[in-house]
């Protein structure tokens, strides 16, 4: 039993990180048909303005000094102005051009992001310590959980809470809706393309900022890569929970991260190093089985 | 007032030319039908009002605006309202969602929620299903719902791409009679793509053809539907056929 609720919220707050990271991308993937790869370097960025500009080996602390109150709306504010930049100063001119030039021109915007955050702040991994208190463990059932993972999780819930009721209850969701359904038609009822365009952005950049937080307070480290790896798994989330699709991708990011936290119980001690192996082997027969993913949009191919 | 003044618009697909040189002057309150066989230009000359499609030549002015190379949601914001062919519902959206996509351009919340029950009295089937998702309709009452959803964005200036197709002629009724009375009452301009000529026939207005991209026959609806021109021009016979 204990062990059971142990495994169950290791899933559970991994499949968050992934479920918010696969949110980000799906919001933009439905409003402008792009996958975005700098997704994951946004969350890098996010990270790296916690710090000062340095090339030295221990990091200065910048606006990882400032109390939670602030430091959370900056981190937020960041993710969300460097998402929207990249919308203004890239992504529109590709707003006409096809799916396959839109997503190499994220992947060159990535490499950009990347790269001079590497120029400023060198690549070694550096600590920061954010709220440390919140590793603690608390006893629960006799399991000892980290509070961080309750609250990763929390968090989560109530992000997701939120982006449904913005997306349901709120004028300028009903308008997300429906351009992610069919932008053409949206614009010709008067649905502003740049201003919901700009919002998902926005938004999309701030979950990835949520993400590096919950990163840095769980790692206690501020790495050039951290981003990568979870937009890695967030974008195969989104592709199996079916592009575009936002229930799809929640679902099929805890999914994920339940299937990885499984494996690693059950796996024999020998195979456990090639667990990734199996997750992604999973992967496989789920899109072989639904080629569309989980929760297939019916209008994510037709643009008229 | 001429609320569309179109002057030598051309519309290229790539090399292929989908319209050529078309002239038209529409007045306020008059009603316009364009007719024509598959592939005559009739959704593109629609499409290029919309600022869905960009003009290779020519101008497009409509309540004495250029709109040439603007953006769709520029253009219904003026007050064009345009139902195009395939019905766009946004399927997972629920009816009443999609009757209130439009109405984001409006401030006039009362006359908004008359105009909601208005649509909802001549459908009564939208008003039952107002909270099911849009995706679960028919064919027929999907095309309702675009053409309430058209009219919820109070327009002055409506494009609809064949408004019968699917609908049971009784249906078809209560769309054109809907349309007659915003006609009639505040002066409701009408751009309608319709092959029925009884329909032409029994709404009156202006008529023109098209055939391969070009306007063949233009003129009074009532006279063109009478007499065997129409026919040739649709076909293509020869003059003196």
């Amino acid at each position: 039993m204990t062990a059971l609720l142990q495994i169950l919220f290791d899933a559970l707050s991994l499949g968050s990180l992934y479920a918010l990271g696969a949110i980000g991308i799906a919001l933009i993937f439905g409003v402008m048909r792009l996958v975005n790869f700098a997704h994951g370097d946004y969350i890098s960025f996010c990270v790296f303005a916690l710090l000062w500009p340095s090339i030295d080996a221990t990091a200065i602390v910048f606006a990882g000094q400032l109390p939670a109150y602030l430091l959370i709306p900056v981190i937020l504010l960041a993710g969300a102005c460097l998402s929207m930049l990249s919308e203004i100063l890239v992504f529109r001119r590709f707003r006409n051009a096809n799916p396959a030039t839109m997503m190499i021109a994220s992947f060159a915007l990535g490499f950009v992001i990347k790269y001079t955050l590497l120029m400023l702040f060198s690549s070694r991994p550096k600590s920061i310590d954010l709220w440390h208190e919140l590793a603690l463990p608390i006893e629960l059932l006799d399991a000892r959980i980290p509070l961080l993972q309750v609250i990763t999780i929390i968090i989560t819930i109530l992000i997701l809470a939120g982006l449904v009721a913005f997306l349901k209850r709120t004028r300028f969701g009903l308008e997300m809706r429906a351009a992610a359904e069919n932008f053409t038609m949206a614009r010709m009822l008067g649905v502003h393309a740049n201003a919901v365009i700009l919002l998902a952005f926005a938004i999309s950049g701030m979950l990835a900022a949520s993400i590096g937080l919950i990163l840095v307070t769980q790692t206690g480290t501020v790495d050039i890569q951290m981003g990568s790896s979870v937009m890695l798994v967030a974008f195969i989330a989104t592709v199996i929970g079916g592009l575009g699709s936002l229930p799809g991708a929640v679902v099929a990011g805890f999914l994920i991260g339940g299937i990885s936290v499984l494996m690693q119980v059950i796996l024999p001690l020998d195979v456990r190093p090639f667990r990734d192996a199996f997750v992604y082997g999973a992967v496989i027969v789920v899109l072989i089985w639904r080629p569309n993913g989980l929760f297939a949009l019916r209008s994510a191919k037709q643009r008229v | 007032m001429t609320l569309l003044d179109i002057k030598n618009v051309s519309v290229n697909y790539g090399r292929l030319s989908a319209l050529r040189n078309v002239n038209l002057a529409l007045e306020e309150g008059e009603t316009l039908f364009v007719t024509g066989p598959n592939g005559a230009g009739k959704s593109t000359f629609l499409k290029a009002i919309a600022g869905v499609v960009a003009l290779r030549t020519g101008s497009i002015r409509m309540f004495g605006t250029e709109i040439g190379g603007r953006v769709p949601e520029d253009i219904a914001r003026l007050g064009f309202s345009m139902v195009p062919e395939g019905r766009h519902v946004f399927g997972s959206l629920t009816i009443e969602e999609n009757l209130r996509l439009g109405v984001g351009m409006r401030s006039d919340k009362n006359a908004i929620a008359r105009e909601l029950e208005d649509i909802y009295n001549a459908f009564p089937m939208l008003k039952e299903r107002r909270n099911q998702p849009a995706g679960v309709l028919s064919g027929g009452q999907q095309q309702m719902l675009v053409i309430g959803r058209a009219l919820m964005t109070n327009p002055r200036l409506i494009a609809i791409d064949e408004p019968s197709l699917g609908l049971a002629p009784k249906v078809i009724d209560d769309v054109y009679s809907i349309l007659m009375k915003l006609r009639d009452r505040r002066g409701l301009t009408l751009l309608i793509v319709e092959q029925s000529s009884t329909r032409v026939t029994m709404t009156g207005g202006q008529m023109i053809l098209l055939r391969g991209g070009e306007v063949v026959l233009q003129g009074n609806a009532r006279e063109l539907t009478k007499g065997d021109a129409l026919k040739a021009a649709y076909f293509g016979y020869g003059e003196n056929h």
